[in-house]
């Protein structure tokens, strides 16, 4: 029988290793997998290369991560925010590469890694300080520049429901970045609010099929609906 | 300047609002743009998109009704009018970069003559760099409108020959939206649209610091 339900966070994010490129699904707060990143930081792995679009905000959820020195480089497409101080902190002493990338294009080297291709010609940053250094090829009279697709070991997602299989529903824009992550990376642990019985979603309205899911734990009360309330 | 009658930022947002049509799907950017939802015409059906999953914002949630799942590209809470629609950032940015977005509203700190976008970074060494979604919605949207004040606190144009700062597109810059004056950004060179009520184009000429063309025939003021 296939159950790709974990009892404990422990047990979801046991074997994540040093060095590892981890995708960590969210925009801001919505979708970011807090108790997944909780429980990576008590599991000690370090050295990590992190891919989100942001670089944490205040001092929980990525910034935690930030904060407790477990990453080397972070992929990301707006790190200034009013309250990224950790990262700010440690990109200002050097201590954190950033690597900047437009978000649309984020999403596509994403989407990239999960389909199988191998590179993509993309018009955005033509012309600007993105695209210096990088191949360019013009098709039909239009400017394009190449970009490689972003592989993980792992991908921490949220989403908002799931069946032992993996299939997945997610929460208004808390969804963002979990379909693409969750395609993109080896292995994908899911944290959700709730989980159901083997048929009870609809597989018309199955987001994320399981094929692209390895782990899922139960969280009961999400952080993000917690402050919302 | 004291006949010069400017327009304060939601006058702006104002009239950036009239000039998007009904059944448009639209993006608004980060920062001043963001005003423009609150002055859209009553009655004109407009679909507001935003990068990180949501096509069809409603207006701003009553206090205390806010929902940290159900927030636009500003990260702000939002509301979700009936027909609206959620989706992921692979999809959001196929809608932009794809040619599916009618007119994304932009902020900048200079447009160029030929239409290049700097809005992304000033280019000081000590800047922490973020460029966010403006990139694609720069070569992606039909339309980009920018909207900014038109000179900077120092007195100088935000409209130049060429930009300073770092670009964040090439020729991308359909229409600009200043507290003096509306002007088009054409293959002939930039084009007066309208100016404000007592700003002669001599006048707004030489605020700009290059001599600017009226459309003809003369468009309507605002």
């Amino acid at each position: 029988m296939i159950n790709k339900i974990v009892e404990t966070l422990e047990q979801a994010v046991a074997g994540i290793a040093d060095g590892a490129t981890v995708m960590i699904g969210g925009f801001g707060n919505a979708g970011m997998p807090s108790e997944l990143i909780d429980a990576l930081i008590a599991q000690g792995a370090g050295n990590l290369t992190i891919v989100n679009n942001n670089a944490g905000n205040g001092d929980t959820g990525l910034a935690a991560l930030l904060k407790a020195k477990r990453v080397r480089k972070i992929i990301c497409s707006f790190p200034r925010q009013t309250d990224s101080w950790h990262f700010d902190a440690l990109y200002r002493s050097g201590e954190l590469e950033l690597e900047l990338v437009p978000q649309g294009t984020l999403a596509e080297r994403i989407r990239a890694a999960g389909a199988g291709i191998g590179a993509f010609y993309t018009p955005t940053a033509v012309g600007t300080r993105l695209a210096e250094g990088k191949e360019a090829r013009r098709f039909d009279g239009r400017d394009y520049v190449l970009e490689l697709p972003i592989h993980a070991d792992v991908a921490l997602i949220k989403a908002l429901r799931a069946d032992r299989w993996g299939n997945l529903v997610y929460r208004m824009t808390a969804r963002n970045f979990g379909p693409i992550m969750a395609s993109a990376a080896r292995c994908t642990i899911v944290q959700v609010q709730e989980t159901v019985a083997l048929g009870a979603l609809d597989p018309e309205t199955v987001v994320t099929p399981g094929i692209f899911v390895q782990r899922v734990v139960r969280v009961a009360a999400p952080a993000a609906l917690e402050r919302a309330a | 300047m004291t006949s010069i009658r400017k327009r304060d930022r939601k006058q702006i947002a104002g009239r950036v609002a009239l000039d998007i049509p009904e059944g448009a799907y639209v993006n608004l950017g980060i920062g001043l743009p963001t005003l423009v939802a609150g002055q859209l015409p009553k009655g004109r059906e407009i679909i507001l998109h935003s990068e990180n999953g949501v096509l069809g914002i409603g207006p701003p949630p009553a206090p205390g009704a806010e929902d940290g799942d159900l927030i636009d590209a500003g990260k702000s809470p939002v509301t979700l009018l009936e027909g609206g629609a959620f989706f992921h950032h692979a999809d959001s940015f196929s809608m932009i970069r794809g040619r599916h977005i009618d007119i994304c509203v932009l902020g900048a700190f200079q447009v160029s003559a030929t239409g290049d976008l700097a809005n992304w970074h000033t280019g000081a060494a000590d800047a922490i760099p973020a460029v966010g979604g403006a990139m694609d919605l720069a070569v992606g949207a039909k339309q980009v409108f920018v909207m900014m004040e038109h000179l900077t606190k120092g007195g100088e144009s935000k409209i130049v020959e060429r930009c300073s700062y770092p670009l964040t597109g090439v020729g991308c810059v359909t229409r600009i939206y200043t507290d003096l004056a509306v002007i088009d950004v054409t293959p002939q060179g930039l084009r007066v649209v309208d100016r404000v009520e007592g700003l002669s184009l001599e006048e707004l000429s030489r605020l700009t610091g290059m001599a600017l063309v009226e459309h003809a025939p003369a468009a309507h003021a605002a």
